[in-house]
């Protein structure tokens, strides 16, 4: 088999990374959507450990985790580069990826799915963690410079689905004033090309984003309760 | 002119990221001094160059910080690109080194963790959980090594080898300690023979700290862990 197949859902922010990758680099590839609540057998053959998306398909060679598919795209497309050449610097933009995923996107995860003093609690961590990318962004328009790079895609989510769950649960995270380079960097990668013809649907994201929040915090009280009346 | 190729290792010798760091150095023949880190009583150095995480280890090159071990293998792997190669070349075979490079460092190393800090149930739990992802990661390694078992030396080490050695090294004082076995020649023939490989090499070996230093400090994690469950 030849080509490139991306496995993806209409959803996943770790997806968009791959789109946007493969985009940015002019290669042509043809989407699999996938339904989580019924795996095609062809997902669970290429990615048997984890069965998620995303997972890119290269002349028949599976590759899972989708910053392990970033660093794959852009070591076998070489144009249009993505991380930078020099040792260093890619330590520090593998860092910051890291930083996106293990930090960021937990503790704002973790506003999301609770509510009152909990919620309070757990806007603290966030906030802390986002004021390491406000600093970080100091001088620069992207995160990879004057251009889009590696980190800017790892990133990319906030650009999105920030917004979606500030709405949901009627709370301001990324504060304009608080964060002006971080806010302004927002909107300029949600806006840049490519970037902006991919999004998903908003109203769809809504929909999806609110019953994930009510379904969780649902379990978690079904939980406290079982605790507490044993 | 030549740069001088100033290599500084902040680390805490119990460690398994700290192992890590060093494994691979020592593997390349790099140079570097070590600073021994009191964590209760981080140096003002390790909190400037890791001021996110304020962690160990800590690579200084030539004044320059690279933080998060994985990411410091990475770096050493693309400064120096001498014999052994810990990545491969390939992006495919590199990809897949790496996938499996994260599953032993999140899902393997957190499962242990669980184990090691937890009692009862919960432990019980952390136990099944640690022996189903060590039967996946059996299956996996199947493909790496297609003779069955590994055969390594100080040249051919990678990635893998080293983040093997690093969590399951210290099997003796985990067992010692938790009076269970965490991998075992029948449940994981593939994984425990790998492992005994390791540890003879002699750079493995010199790096290895004493068995009863590794069985106090397990210890005192574990306990630190259950007194604070109780508080």
């Amino acid at each position: 088999m030849v080509g490139v197949k991306l496995f993806r859902t209409w959803s996943s922010p770790f997806a968009l990374r791959a789109v946007w990758a493969l985009k940015i680099k002019g290669i042509d590839y043809e989407t699999i959507f996938e339904d989580l609540s019924n795996k095609s057998p062809s997902l669970l053959q290429y990615n048997p450990v984890y069965k998620k998306v995303p997972v890119l398909v290269h002349n028949g060679k599976p590759i899972a985790e989708s910053l392990i598919i970033l660093e794959y795209i852009d070591e076998t497309w070489k144009h249009a580069p993505l991380l930078p050449e020099d040792p260093h610097e890619r330590a520090t933009a593998r860092f910051w990826a890291k930083f996106g995923d293990d930090k960021v996107l937990t503790s704002i995860w973790s506003v999301f799915i609770k509510q009152g003093k909990e919620q309070e609690e757990a806007m603290v961590p966030a906030l802390e963690n986002l004021k390491f990318l406000e600093e970080e962004l100091k001088g620069k328009k992207f995160f990879g410079g004057e251009t889009i790079g590696f980190v800017d895609l790892a990133l990319g989510w906030l650009g999105n689905l920030i917004s979606i769950l500030e709405e949901i649960v009627g709370l301001k995270v990324v504060d304009g004033e608080k964060f002006p380079l971080l806010s302004a960097w927002m909107q300029d990668f949600a806006d840049a090309p490519i970037i902006k013809d991919n999004w998903p649907p908003r109203d769809r994201m809504i929909v999806k984003f609110q019953a994930l929040r009510d379904a969780t915090i649902a379990a978690a009280a079904a939980a406290a309760a079982a605790a507490t009346s044993k | 002119m030549e740069e001088e190729n100033q290599i500084k290792l902040h680390g805490m010798w119990g460690s398994t990221f700290t192992k890590r760091v060093e494994l691979a150095l020592k593997l390349k023949g790099i140079p570097y001094e070590y600073i021994e880190e009191d964590l209760s009583n981080k140096s003002q150095l390790v909190l400037k160059y890791n001021p996110v995480h304020k962690k160990v280890p800590v690579l200084v090159h030539n004044g320059k910080p690279i933080i998060e071990s994985l990411i410091i293998l990475e770096y050493i792997d693309e400064t120096w690109k001498n014999a052994p190669r810990l990545l491969p070349d390939d992006p495919y075979e590199r990809a897949k080194v790496l996938f499996w490079a994260s599953f032993l460092h999140q899902q393997l190393f957190e499962d242990m963790g669980r184990v090691i800090t937890s009692d009862g149930e919960a432990q019980e739990k952390a136990t099944k959980d640690l022996f189903e992802k060590l039967t996946i990661l059996e299956e996996g390694m199947k493909e790496f090594f297609p003779g069955g078992t590994p055969s390594i030396n100080g040249e051919n080490m990678g990635l893998l080898d080293i983040l093997m050695y690093a969590l399951f090294g210290p099997y003796k004082a985990h067992e010692e300690v938790l009076e269970m076995k965490t991998i075992d020649p029948e449940r994981n023939p593939l994984l425990f023979s790998w492992v005994m490989a390791l540890t003879e090499l002699p750079v493995v070996k010199e790096s290895t700290p004493p068995h009863e230093k590794l069985v106090a400090l397990v210890q005192f994690i574990r306990e630190n862990a259950l007194q604070s469950c109780v508080a």
